[in-house]
């Protein structure tokens, strides 16, 4: 059998949620969370701990009971369908495999479930295998894997019956950083080449912006902002999300006929402010560069304070520099300076911040 | 200079170490003392006595009554026969008592446990009288049968296999249950939630994930009932009210029989062997499987 077959020729279903809640009495895991995904998408609900991500997807996989709301999978209704009749694949975060069966009993399981003749069944084992690499495992028990060959085996066994979406609970949490790095690029590439719908959760920032082709950014039950991993990053939608989503430091900025200034200056901004009010400049450390000693060119802010440290963390520097009383980081990429500042605490420096590069957000008034 | 680097503190660090083993077996030392003087030596005692005839010469006449006369062996027979018969109810009764507490929250299940702990606490001769009096052909149980015309005499409940099946099933329930709810509760939930995630029923989430997964702890559980079961003495003598024989109660009708300790040794003997050949198969069979199914 040719393991190049595509298992959902066309077959990617949509996922819509719409007005999920759960309430554990006064406590809201999912306040009104709506949220569609297209057929074939790759989507990551990412938040910290408590945001409600893993409730939804529990929501989704239908171990968890919302209190109200919506969840249709290629336009059927299934918030109240028990789990086992759903047809959706999962991932656990500890992989869930089996202890009492083998490799191969495990990828078979729900094929036998589905009344899926013997000579079938091997044969789909086997091709699930070799799709994640790990053909000829069949026989081996479950406690003889590594936590990447579990992981693995876990992907192929939710592939294995063909469901109509993949649902992944922090699958690569357990494993360590340079192997979450390589199954990240790996899950991807089996979803392009499988095309179903997948919807995973993490609370890793990086994978979600390396694995998904949207993220659904949650906190205190509430969908802060849903789209694609640049448009998170370049453009937050507020302040939770600008600090979740990467390094960042904020400068408090007040807009006035048109103008935002910070510290009386004017700045120059990629989008000109809504409405006038208090705001925050989002600074990304890696945005910063370090000025060279001539006057700022058009669109590009300069802001200069006295170099509070300078940490070399391998591949950059970190500057913290005392901005009119506020901190802001620099991320400096490490190779030659060419000797223009000395970078010493106490040293006075300047850091220029491309227009291009500016994202202003609403000041929240902190509790 | 290497040569003192490899020598800096080796000898204090030896000594601390050796010390620190005397010290653990120090610790122990009371309860090897226990076990050396009221375990190990009696059971050499009662070893040699069943060699002893009356004379004081060796002998293994002890032995060989226990073979030639039928009665003996029909007395191991209805032993394991019954231990059989109590650990299959006690099966049949406790491992849905465990599952259930198995999947109740804790706070729940923490409450109900109390409702095989509190019996368990209670002595044992007050349970087991207390059955005399239910069971009695005046008690409260066939008092309630012939009330409600079930029956339309007081049937033999108590002083027959009956009464000590019933006694013996309460006594033994939370040897089973104890080791059944300890195991059940390290089965992960996430391989229920897995089965049904792909496509299996409730009836077979149990069926082909739970009670696979919940049979070394009904393994354990099970032995060590069958095993308290073949030597239990007070309730079958109790209960059994003589008619039921056990190879406890013979033990002590040989203790008074004969004028020797032998005969009673000797069966003490074989009890014990028979025990312990019990445990053997038992933990070979659950090894054998658990590498079968790869739960080693």
């Amino acid at each position: 059998m040719s393991n190049t077959r595509t298992l959902h020729a066309g077959h990617a279903v949509p996922v819509t949620i719409e007005r999920l809640s759960k309430h554990y009495g006064a406590v809201r895991a999912l306040d009104e969370v709506s949220l569609g995904v297209e057929p074939g998408e790759f989507v990551t609900l990412l938040g910290p701990s408590g945001s409600g991500k893993t409730t939804l997807l529990m929501a989704i996989a239908g171990f968890t009971r919302p209190t109200s709301g919506s969840i249709r999978i290629a336009k059927q209704e299934v918030v109240r369908l028990p789990p086992h009749k759903r047809d959706v694949g999962m991932v656990f975060q500890n992989y869930a495999l089996f202890p009492h069966m083998t490799v191969g009993d495990n990828i078979a399981y729900p094929l036998k479930l589905r009344g899926v003749a013997r000579e079938k069944r091997a044969a789909e084992v086997a091709r699930v295998l070799e799709l994640v690499h790990l053909a000829g495992y069949g026989e081996r028990r479950v406690d003889q894997l590594s936590g990447g060959q579990r992981q693995r085996i876990a992907l192929a066994r939710a592939i294995v019956f063909e469901p109509r979406i993949l649902l992944m609970d922090e699958p690569l949490s357990a494993l360590d950083k340079q192997l979450r790095e390589r199954m990240q690029i790996e899950i991807r590439r089996l979803h392009d080449r499988l095309g179903t719908t997948t919807i995973s959760v993490t609370h890793d920032q990086r994978e979600a912006l390396t694995m998904a082709d949207r993220v659904a950014v949650l906190h205190l039950g509430r969908l802060m902002q849903y789209e694609a991993p640049r448009a998170l990053y370049e453009r937050p939608a507020n302040r939770f999300v600008a600090e979740f989503i990467g390094e960042s430091d904020f400068l408090p900025v007040e807009v006035a006929g048109g103008t935002a200034r910070f510290a009386g200056r004017p700045l120059a901004l990629a989008e000109a402010p809504a409405a006038a009010g208090s705001y925050e400049l989002l600074l990304r450390p890696e945005k910063l560069v370090l000025a060279n000693g001539a006057a700022p060119a058009a669109g590009v802010n300069r802001f200069s304070g006295r170099l509070r440290d300078a940490v070399f963390q391998g591949e950059s520097l970190l500057l913290t520099l005392s901005v009119e009383g506020h901190e802001i980081h620099a991320r400096l990429p490490n190779r030659h300076l060419g000797g223009t500042t000395a970078l010493e605490p106490g040293a006075e420096l300047s850091l220029d911040l491309h227009a291009a590069d500016s994202r202003l957000v609403a000041r929240e008034v902190k509790a | 200079m290497s040569v003192t680097t490899i020598d800096l503190n080796a000898a204090g660090l030896a000594r601390d170490e050796r010390g620190e083993r005397w010290l653990f077996l120090g610790l122990c030392s009371p309860a090897l003392l226990v076990v050396l003087l009221l375990l190990c030596l009696p059971i050499g005692w009662i070893f040699w006595l069943s060699f002893v005839d009356g004379q004081g010469g060796l002998t293994a006449e002890n032995y060989t009554r226990i073979w030639t006369e039928g009665a003996y062996v029909a007395i191991f027979a209805t032993t394991f026969r019954i231990a059989a018969l109590v650990t299959g109810i006690c099966v049949l009764i406790g491992y849905p008592v465990a599952y259930c507490l198995s999947q109740l929250p804790t706070r729940l299940a923490n409450i109900l446990m109390l409702c095989v702990l509190v019996p368990f606490w209670t002595s044992l001769l007050v349970r087991t009288y207390a059955w005399l009096v239910l069971l009695q052909r005046k008690g409260l149980v066939n008092t309630a049968l012939v009330d409600l015309g079930i029956v339309e005499k007081p049937v033999p409940l108590v002083h027959n296999l009956t009464g000590t099946v019933v006694g013996m099933v309460h006594i033994m329930l939370p040897f089973l249950v104890l080791p059944l709810y300890a195991s059940m509760k390290t089965i992960d939930g996430s391989y229920l939630r897995a089965a049904s995630n792909l496509g299996a029923s409730p009836p077979r989430v149990f069926w082909q994930i739970f009670f696979p997964l919940s049979l070394p702890g009904l393994m354990a559980g099970l032995v060590l009932t069958f095993i308290l079961c073949i030597g239990f003495y007070i309730t079958p003598a109790v209960l059994g009210g003589g008619k039921v024989q056990m190879i406890a109660q013979r033990i002590e009708n040989s203790v008074n029989l004969y004028p020797t300790w032998g005969p009673a040794s000797a069966l003490g003997v074989v009890l014990l062997v028979l025990t312990v050949l019990a445990l053997w198969l038992s933990h070979w069979g659950i090894k054998r499987w658990r590498c079968r199914v790869g739960l080693a």
